[in-house]
């Protein structure tokens, strides 16, 4: 089966938001905050523009209350007297020519009074600086697991690292937009989003309407990976206020220095590590510190904080673990959702940790994995045990060998004593990734799904999850086409309209396939129930369906599902104990790099990424997945680099925000074993997040091999490593 | 909508060009940009904006039968030239990418297929250079680009159309 709309994405067919033409339709406009704290003195409008040309929106113009709506209501939809972030939205401006409103957004001042600005998640804020409680810290969390400084004490060897990851920006192809229009006192907003009931939930509280005067229609979406999970409510909310004010259809596209400046990106972290290991090279004490900046607002800080801990410790077996986090309110644009969610952050940490632990303690990397991979029975540090047939070990055995680590090693040794220059090693990594809302998060969801048999025997799954580019749309299809037992063909995915789809929930968290694949399932069961034809497949099925229709002329044929846990999941939210997911998809990824001594630039020559993620639903969007989050991954490994000035993005731009192209990557090998779970369509579980936990560390483990530098920090740019392996000569020369 | 990228209020000019294969007059401000001119005025929007300074490929067309980025084109340089957008693909041709998993959320294909018609048309290209780098102009951020690699390969292999 191919994908459903490959062919209108490949011939140009596909309508994006932006390629919505819309009679009478209004261009807005964001003015943002030029500092990145202080008070609002003044709004300077340049008296040369005629002014009453223009839809001029600010803070008192939101009917509802004045928050975009996530965990916490305190990110304004508009600030209304101070800001506390560059960029922050302040002024909305429209008017039908797009030039027009581009200059005009130039014609207007943010006068702000600043205020000391905390902005090095790193440093305590000082006094002057201290804008949340009283140390700035939006979420602390602990897991702790027996008693981790008596075993430090008992151990060993006791093995100390930091690692430091930086922001990582989404670079979705196309970049956000909403259209925002009113009709028959409906409120319609439509867009590239990922979760389209976020975006309902955040309308209804700020513009102060009933659920049925807002509808949220998601348009066909040019890639997410998080960044369109939180942020597009913000421009929902702004393309709806002009188009309220205005009483005209209003489209906001953000052009890519916008997008990149003023959306989130992935958190930067610093992780420490105090590892005890016994004579065998066995983990006997793990103790973990994670720290993540989680900017000006709450936003999904403390959820993405939760995930990242909760994978601190990595796939490992060890009694005694303590890992406590934090997420540090500072001026900076918030971050957020991206791929992976905060484990790839304490992934890369803990299993470049890995390597330096086995170095100090005299094993080989693979070797110092192995004795420790969990095997089926053993506890995670929330205390889950995992027993889903899953073989780690032998998934890093296979990864290993296909790479062909050890005749590589070998030529790796002969290269390094021939060559002047080039330097090549091989990198490991093994990670996990849990699927789905965390702890009770799904129970909370409570998702709702409907399939319905339409008139002419064809079956529509009507969900709020979306297409953008993950292969929703086709897995859906084939998960009820299956289920059902007819052709593909017959079945049709409904538009992610909230007037016309129940809330199965958002689309992220590797949740799509696994969870809301099992409501179609479900949902399939019911529409069968529902035509007395529990068995009917075929046109036996279309039949009964249309046979339905004519007994009950009018009427709506609706198979409903509802979220059940799979049984005996538990979960302790207060102790942060239990079965944090239902399921994990595991990984062993190996990267072999080639340094040149010359330019300090490093290039992946070959990567082998093997992973069970239970049964693959579909090969080529599978092999797809883990293709696009290697490729992210090595990316915020060793190319992609936020740069930073008073809280501002220096380089919002393509040309110096530097992502993988096709010339800085060999061909992804990826290879999948398939032990089915029981919990999820098909046997499949999540897969999304998985493929960008282990490059970054795969590729700086080969990095330190091939050089003998021991890097800690990513993107591991030519200029960090040139740094490392120059004070390793300076210091060898002090020696000498 | 009102839409072109352009600074208005300059004289306009009248330019004649081939578009897609059929004679085409339209005028245009001479600050505008060829992908605002083909997007918003007349329509065509299987060609796509992604970063608006040459960088990310996905607005590619055809000039003259070379790639080129339309962002950083003004339009009144179409005058007297052959213009070919998506739109004038034969879907026929699609199928070998179709198949090896080019397309995921689909706001760089466009561009990507551009390119990729432009190997498939000029194979002697690739005795001097490797379809990765010649795909190098048109950035992916899902596929990790073995899709699109392959695709073309499938392609130029006579495997698949």
């Amino acid at each position: 089966m191919e994908r459903i709309e490959g062919l209108a994405k490949l011939t140009g067919a596909e309508r994006y938001v932006d390629d919505l033409a819309v009679q009478g339709a209004l261009w807005g406009m964001t003015v943002r905050s030029p500092a990145p704290r202080g008070r609002i003195r003044e709004i300077r409008f340049d008296p040369a523009v005629d002014w009453s040309r223009f839809t001029v929106v600010d803070h008192r113009d939101v009917p509802g209350a004045n928050e975009v709506l996530l965990i916490e209501p305190d990110q304004p939809v508009l600030a209304a007297d101070r800001v506390r972030h560059v960029h922050e939205p302040v002024l909305l401006l429209a008017h039908p020519s797009r030039d027009a409103v581009r200059r005009a957004v130039r014609s207007v001042q943010i006068v702000v009074d600043p205020e000391p600005a905390y902005l090095d998640f790193r440093r305590p804020p000082g006094a002057d600086q201290v804008q949340r409680g009283d140390d700035n810290v939006i979420k602390r969390l602990k897991i702790e697991k027996g008693d981790v400084e008596a075993a430090l004490a008992r151990a060993a060897r006791v093995v100390e690292g930091t690692y430091r990851t930086g922001a990582q920006e989404h670079v979705y192809l196309e970049t956000q937009g909403m259209l925002a229009w009113e009709e028959d006192g409906v409120l319609f907003i439509k867009g590239s989003l990922q979760c389209p009931y976020y975006v309902h939930r955040a309308a209804v509280r700020a513009l102060g309407r009933a659920l049925d005067r807002v509808r949220i229609v998601q348009a066909p979406t040019g890639g997410g990976f998080g960044g369109k999970e939180e942020y597009p409510s913000m421009i929902a909310l702004h393309a709806a206020l002009l188009a309220l004010k205005s009483g005209r259809p209003v489209k906001i596209v953000y052009d890519r220095g916008e997008d990149m400046e003023a959306t989130t990106k992935r958190h930067p972290s610093i992780v420490r590590h105090r590892t005890g290991v016994d004579a065998d090279g066995r983990l006997v004490a793990q103790d973990v510190e994670v720290v993540m900046d989680g900017g000006a607002y709450v936003t999904l800080s403390p959820v993405v904080l939760s995930r990242g801990i909760i994978h601190a410790a990595g796939p490992y077996r060890c009694d005694d673990v303590r890992i406590v986090g934090r997420a540090m309110f500072t001026n900076s644009p918030p971050h957020g959702a991206f791929r992976g969610f905060g484990a790839p952050q304490t992934h890369f940490a803990n299993e470049r940790h890995m390597d330096v632990v086995a170095t100090a303690v005299g094993l080989d990397p693979i070797e110092l994995r192995r004795r420790n991979l969990i095997i089926d029975g053993d506890e995670t540090a929330t205390g889950q045990v995992i027993a889903d047939g899953v073989d780690r070990v032998a998934l890093l055995d296979r990864a290993v060998e296909l790479s062909g680590w050890a005749v590589k090693e070998r030529d790796h040794e002969r290269l390094a004593r021939t060559d002047p220059w080039l330097r090549r090693g091989m990198g490991l990594a093994c990670f996990h990734h849990g699927a789905g809302f965390t702890g009770s998060g799904e129970v909370v969801l409570a998702s709702r799904l409907d399939v319905a048999g339409l008139p002419d025997g064809r079956v529509e799954v009507r969900s709020a999850n979306i297409e953008m580019g993950q292969g929703t749309l086709t897995i859906f299809t084939r998960i009820a086409a299956e289920r059902l037992g007819v052709d593909p063909s017959r079945i049709v995915i409904a538009e992610a309209d909230t007037g016309r789809v129940p809330n199965s929930g958002p689309t992220v968290a590797s949740r799509t396939a696994m969870v809301v694949g099992r409501l179609v399932e479900e949902a399939c069961d019911d529409l069968r129930a529902r035509v007395s034809r529990p068995d009917a497949t075929g046109d036996d099925l279309r039949r009964a369906i249309v046979d339905w229709h004519a007994a009950n002329p009018g009427a709506e044929l609706v198979g409903r599902a509802a979220y059940e846990p799979p049984p005996g999941v538990r979960w302790d939210d207060a102790t942060y104990r239990g079965d944090a997911y239902a399921a994990y998809g595991w990984g062993a990824y190996v990267a072999e790099v080639e340094v040149d001594l010359r330019t300090w630039g490093a290039r992946v020559v070959d990567f082998v990424a093997v992973q069970d993620v239970g049964t693959v639903l579909h090969p080529t969007l599978a092999r797809g997945q883990v293709q696009g989050g290697v490729a992210q991954g090595i990316g915020w490994a060793l190319m992609e680099e936020c740069r930073w000035k008073e809280g501002a993005m220096t380089n919002a731009q393509l040309t110096n925000y530097i992502v993988p192209t096709s010339d800085d990557l060999p061909s992804l090998r990826v290879y999948f074993e398939e032990t089915p779970w029981p919990g999820g369509p098909l046997g499949a579980k999540g897969l999304g997040e998985l493929p960008i936990d282990g490059p970054a560390p795969a590729v700086v483990n080969a990095i330190a091999r091939a050089t003998g530098a021991a890097p800690t920090e990513i993107p591991l740019t030519p200029e960090r490593l040139m740094d490392l392996l120059d004070a390793r000569e300076r210091g060898r020369a002090r020696i000498a | 909508m009102q839409g072109s990228g352009a600074v208005r209020g300059s004289p306009e000019i009248e330019i004649g060009f081939t578009l897609n294969g059929r004679p085409t007059t339209v005028t245009v401000d001479p600050a505008a940009r060829l992908l605002d001119l083909l997007r918003y005025d007349l329509g065509l929007t299987g060609t796509k904006e992604g970063c608006g300074e040459g960088e990310c490929g996905a607005c590619t067309v055809w000039l003259d039968g070379l790639p080129a980025d339309s962002c950083l084109v003004p339009a009144f340089q179409a005058e007297g030239r052959d213009v070919r957008t998506i739109e004038s693909v034969d879907p026929a041709r699609l199928r070998a990418l179709h198949v090896s998993g080019a397309t995921q959320c689909g706001a760089c294909t466009p561009g990507v297929v551009m390119t990729a018609l432009w190997i498939l048309e000029n194979p002697a290209l690739l005795e001097s250079h490797s379809i990765r780098e010649i795909m190098a102009g048109n950035i992916c951020r899902c596929t990790g680009y073995d899709g699109i690699i392959e695709g073309i390969e499938d392609a130029m292999s006579g495997r698949l159309p």
